[in-house]
């Protein structure tokens, strides 16, 4: 088999108001802001790290597709309310003055750094629409 | 397409529906505090004014959210954390009894050992002898987070 030539380009994220998530993907995290699509609430976003321009979180309206009924419709917006919807994991060499910095931005703390069992050291937040976001420590 | 997507976006939600989703987004922080603070001294009544609600009340409403009581919810994290505190070995069943936030030791015993399937002691001699070159299968079964588990009514076969 031949190798394939892939590469991760974007991940969504739900939001609920995407003034929000917008303000924390881009003013906390310090994500630049790649394209910008929609209007309302109904806006596709592409946030990612700057030097990585490959790889990008698509920051999107929930179950947007038509084929969603409305009781479906009605379990995301709970589940995303609840916290038990979205996830994503990142990565940071300094995971102390990451942590620092979103803490003191008022951002919602769910976790400060620990050892984790599995070997790694990691800290979490939520983001404005009750996502979970994972920081671990490269080393 | 477009216009089906912002006919949906425009469905207004009913004042009850916002209400209900506010109500689980507070019940979120309530849980997301557990996983943050569960080493204070944390109980139900402290989560309850946190949350502006009576601890009879957060009890019923958390419970139906995330299928468990906070105070379940609190003593799973404790454990979680007492199980990779003990398996590092340098701590004494007391000292990570109270390094999770617990601060009786028969609580902290009998809630782990439900959970866990031996005590404390039990789980800390063992995973001391995993480290000091059992098999990693086994290993893996020593190591196994609790959420969401309660242990077997016949504990594991022991190495």
């Amino acid at each position: 088999m031949t190798t394939m030539d892939l590469s991760i380009c974007a991940t969504p994220l739900p939001h609920t108001d995407p003034e929000a998530s917008l303000a924390f993907y881009r003013d906390v995290l310090g994500f630049e802001v790649r394209r910008d699509v929609g209007s309302g609430k109904m806006r596709w976003i592409t946030v990612g790290p700057p030097g990585q321009p490959g790889t990008s979180i698509l920051l999107a309206p929930p179950a947007a597709d038509p084929g969603i009924t409305d009781d479906e419709r009605r379990t995301i917006a709970e589940m995303m309310a609840k916290g038990t919807f979205g996830w994503i994991m990142l990565a940071t060499n300094d995971l102390g003055g990451t942590f620092e910095r979103v803490q003191a931005s008022g951002a919602e703390v769910v976790q400060e750094p620990i050892e984790q069992y599995w070997g790694d050291r990691d800290c979490a937040f939520r983001d404005p629409a009750g996502n979970l976001v994972r920081i671990q420590e490269l080393r | 397409m477009v216009g089906d997507l912002v006919d949906i976006a425009a469905k207004p939600q009913s004042p009850a529906a916002a209400q209900h989703l506010e109500k689980l987004a507070w019940l979120r922080r309530v849980r997301d505090r557990i996983d943050r603070d569960y080493a204070q001294p944390l109980d139900v009544e402290a989560l309850a004014r946190g949350a502006h609600m009576s601890a009879g009340h957060l009890s019923r409403q958390f419970k139906l959210a995330y299928g468990e009581s906070p105070y379940s919810y609190l003593m799973t994290r404790r454990i979680e954390r007492a199980m990779a505190l003990l398996r590092r070995g340098d701590q004494s069943v007391t000292e990570v009894c109270l390094a999770v936030g617990c601060s009786s030791l028969g609580t902290f015993s009998s809630r782990f050992t439900e959970l866990v399937g031996m005590s404390p002691g039990a789980y800390r001699r063992r995973a001391r002898r995993v480290a000091a070159g059992v098999p990693s299968c086994i290993a893996k079964q020593v190591s196994r987070p609790v959420r969401n588990r309660e242990a077997p009514a016949s504990p594991p076969l022991l190495p």
